[in-house]
């Protein structure tokens, strides 16, 4: 019984995937947990490993090609299948109940593939090709299929808005998918679009009515269907080349900038920051860190970064009120203290995450942050590696920046930005000497952290770097 | 302009009517020598005489029947009802007499009645005498159902209902004789005479559409004053009559503001509030920012006791609570 098989959820927060390389081709037979493709999420290229088993029939996608989650990528089945109504299906956009990438289930029940002979007309191939968004816009399935176990398919989730909200961004031009719904249930209301639109910073252009062959749509027409919205305030499509003449090329963002792009937009518009600054006496760090490595020889090496994460996480560990988010109607204080490490990689960066960071050890932080900083720079990370910190450390020291302050990582309520180690005058009992500074920079979540809070936690910190011994205590 | 009373307006609407129409009479329990039991009929008696103001025993069904037979033949009686909560004795002269016998004559007979009189609760007299059952004839094809919520609509609608030509039910606030407003002075003119079926804007605002009636325009008006306070603009509307229903002039409020509570003294299940919250998302859908919250009396009969009587019922703490809801401020 042939099946079409959906994008899976391969990272915590991704919308749509790139396919960038099948590893099986047509014919061949798959079991459950084979790799059959790498897919470029919003924060790595993953591994697409099957859940089924079978003969790929049929792959639907090109190396390249963008797939909404959940979105028809290949059809499974037995040799020889005719498979030509579940073609159709996934090129007309209409999916199977559910997409199945990992739900097992029993095809010896599973009724005949639905083919839905009252599906709304496909779109010509013309207007199809272009709009790959359009084309492979999240189907309108009732429900998600029951995901038992991790790796489940969550189809698109259901963009909750007003009606009158939908025929606002309609009217203002906003892209519904950009912005973060303060009503029940995450509900975009009246109010968001508002902002958005004020803001302006989440705000996609309305396209122009012959790049979709059509004008915006009348305001019933969008609280139909969400990728009506879609179409209606399309961006770009991806790919199309600068019109000729220009005095400006676009380059076409990757699913990680858009990312970036969106998170650090909603945080810094929705989350209350204010900074504080200290300067730290690094010089004993700097000694600390000498010794360290004269012990390890060619065993490895530490270095400043590694240490600030270590006292980042035994400062937190004493005061937890720092190890928090704001989550509407409380604040949560989170058991653990996981660090996040923000890595720059070529079109961006990621943040790893150093678990439990408070018990382990200063050669074991080490370590896994240069291993988690080689495999970010290849796009190896794991899902579960770049998710889950509660506080972050963002260190640009390394390029001689002096001091500067982060956007905060949501939900996280603290990220600590680190500054050079630079060699300054200081006064010494009414003297002026030669000494070593480091600028540390915390920006706070207002509705988790006050002033004199992150006062007291910076307080805490400085006496840990400036009496480095504690570290390994 | 003059401020007079509800209780006035009304008194004046029917003394005007029966001075200009002979043919309308009142009939109905201590409305001639007692001047009615609320007052409304005061004067009449001496002013018309026996004939025209008729004093009826306690028989509702006999003398809405009687109401009905002498519709039939020419005449327009006004009958009293000495409160609503007693129509419910004669509400099969209402809903299979006067409602249907127009359609069911093949039009050889129109019923021009108005059976009139208090409703809605007023203060601990009752389970039994504390009831809105506006919802009950609002149901029911063939009948026109007014309920002013001031002294000037009392007036200019009650005239109306009196020349109408088919059966009117019109409740009166019984908390609302002694409120006041201002009435032009206009005796035997047709120059206060309020349409029918035609909503009045009480209270113009841009955030959100409070949609009510009678007893309960007011509660939303001071619910109107306080959210003001908080900035909070609101829109009262009050459709002045539930059937026919002014659903334009409701409906255009809600596209303004994209936000609508619909308040009632009366049950919540199929509460005349219920029909109304659907036309406004039938009509409003694309300018709705919220769903529709009604306001309601709670589920229950209504409580002696004043501190649960007053529970019971929606007060403007409930009104405010409900803006607050379909505003996300909650």
């Amino acid at each position: 019984m042939a099946q079409i098989i959906g994008l899976p959820k391969l990272s915590p927060t991704m919308e749509e995937g790139v396919l960038l390389r099948w590893t099986k081709k047509e014919g061949d037979k798959v079991s459950p947990g084979d790799l059959i493709a790498e897919v470029e999420t919003d924060k790595a290229s993953m591994d697409f490993n099957i859940e089924d088993e079978g003969t790929l029939l049929k792959l639907l996608v090109k190396e390249g090609d963008t797939v909404k989650l959940g979105g028809p990528v290949l059809i499974i089945g037995k040799p020889g299948e005719d498979i030509a109504a579940l073609v159709a299906q996934a090129g007309s956009g209409a999916a199977p109940e559910a997409p199945k990438a990992a739900a097992p289930a029993p095809s010896a029940q599973a009724p005949a593939a639905p083919v839905k002979p009252s599906a709304p007309p496909a779109p010509t191939a013309a207007a199809k090709a272009a709009e790959p968004a359009r084309a492979a816009a999240t189907p309108k399935a009732p429900a998600p299929a029951p995901s038992k176990g991790d790796g489940g398919p969550a189809p698109g989730k259901k963009l909750l808005a007003s009606p009158l909200a939908k025929s606002l961004a309609v009217e203002l031009g906003i892209d519904l998918r950009q912005i973060r719904g303060t009503g029940p249930g995450g509900r975009i209301v009246e109010r968001d679009v508002r902002t958005a639109a004020e803001g302006g910073a989440a705000a996609a252009a309305p396209a122009p009515s012959e790049g979709n062959g059509r004008g915006a749509p009348a305001a019933h027409e969008v609280s139909d269907e969400d990728h009506t919205m879609t179409q209606a305030i399309a961006v770009r499509p991806r790919g199309t080349a600068t019109e000729p003449g220009a005095d400006f090329e676009d380059v076409p963002a990757s699913n990680m900038r858009k990312r970036i792009a969106q998170r650090l937009t909603e945080a810094k518009r929705d989350v209350p920051h204010f900074y504080l600054q200290r300067s730290v006496d690094a010089g004993p760090l700097l000694a600390f860190r000498q010794k360290l490595n004269d012990l390890l020889g060619d065993r490895g090496k530490v270095s400043v970064n590694d240490l600030v994460v270590k006292a980042v996480a035994i400062a937190l560990r004493r005061m937890p009120e720092c190890n928090a988010a704001w989550v509407g109607d409380a604040i949560r204080r989170f058991h653990g203290v996981h660090v996040g490490v923000a890595v720059s990689i070529e079109d961006g960066l990621v943040t790893p995450v150093v678990r439990d960071a408070d018990k382990k050890g200063i050669g074991q932080i080490a370590a896994e942050i240069r291993d988690l900083a080689d495999r970010a720079k290849k796009r190896a990370l794991k899902g579960h590696e770049i998710s889950g910190s509660t506080f972050t450390v963002s260190n640009l020291g390394m390029f001689g920046i002096e001091r500067f302050t982060a956007i905060l990582n949501p939900p996280e309520a603290g990220i600590l930005a680190v500054g050079a180690v630079m060699d300054v005058p200081v006064v010494d009992k009414g003297a002026v000497v030669p000494g070593k500074r480091m600028t540390v920079s915390m920006s706070c979540d207002h509705r988790v952290i006050d002033g004199a809070l992150g006062a007291r936690w910076l307080q805490v910190f400085t006496e840990l770097v400036e009496k480095p011994e504690s570290l390994a205590l | 302009m003059a401020v007079i009373s509800y209780r006035e307006a009304l008194n004046q609407a029917m003394r005007e009517e029966m001075e200009r129409d002979a043919s309308v009479f009142i009939m109905g329990e201590e409305v001639g020598y007692y001047n009615g039991a609320y007052k409304v009929t005061q004067g009449l008696l001496q002013r018309f005489s026996e004939r025209r103001v008729v004093d009826a025993p306690i028989a509702e069904m006999g003398f809405a029947g009687i109401g009905v037979g002498a519709a039939m033949v020419g005449l327009r009686p006004i009958i009293e009802f000495m409160t609503f909560n007693f129509s419910l004795v004669a509400i099969d002269q209402i809903v299979n007499n006067a409602a249907k016998i127009f359609q069911m004559s093949g039009g050889q007979y129109n019923v021009p009645i108005v059976f009139r009189g208090p409703g809605g609760p007023a203060v601990q007299v009752g389970s039994q005498h504390s009831q809105s059952l506006e919802s009950y004839y609002a149901h029911v094809p063939g009948l026109k159902v007014v309920m002013p919520s001031t002294a000037l609509d009392a007036k200019g609608l009650l005239k109306s209902a009196i020349r109408d030509d088919n059966p009117v039910v019109f409740i009166e606030g019984e908390t609302l004789y002694n409120t006041t407003w201002d009435v032009p002075e206009a005796a035997n003119g047709d120059g206060d005479l309020i349409p029918l079926g035609v909503a009045d804007v009480k209270r113009e605002g841009k955030d959100v559409t409070l949609i009510a009636w009678s007893k309960m325009v007011w509660t939303c008006l001071d619910a109107a004053k306080q959210l003001a306070a908080e900035g909070i603009e609101c829109e009262v509307v009050d459709p002045r009559t539930l059937r026919p229903l002014d659903v334009a002039t409701l409906a255009a409020s809600v596209q303004k503001t994209g936000r609508c509570v619909v308040v009632e003294v009366g049950w919540p299940v199929a509460g005349f509030g219920a029909e109304v919250a659907y036309q406004m998302q039938k009509h409003c859908i694309d300018a709705l920012d919220a769903p529709i919250e009604r306001v309601t009396s709670d589920d229950v009969p209504m409580p002696y006791a004043k501190n649960l009587e007053d529970e019971v019922q929606p007060q403007p703490k409930d009104v405010v609570a409900a803006v607050k809801r379909v505003l996300y401020l909650e």
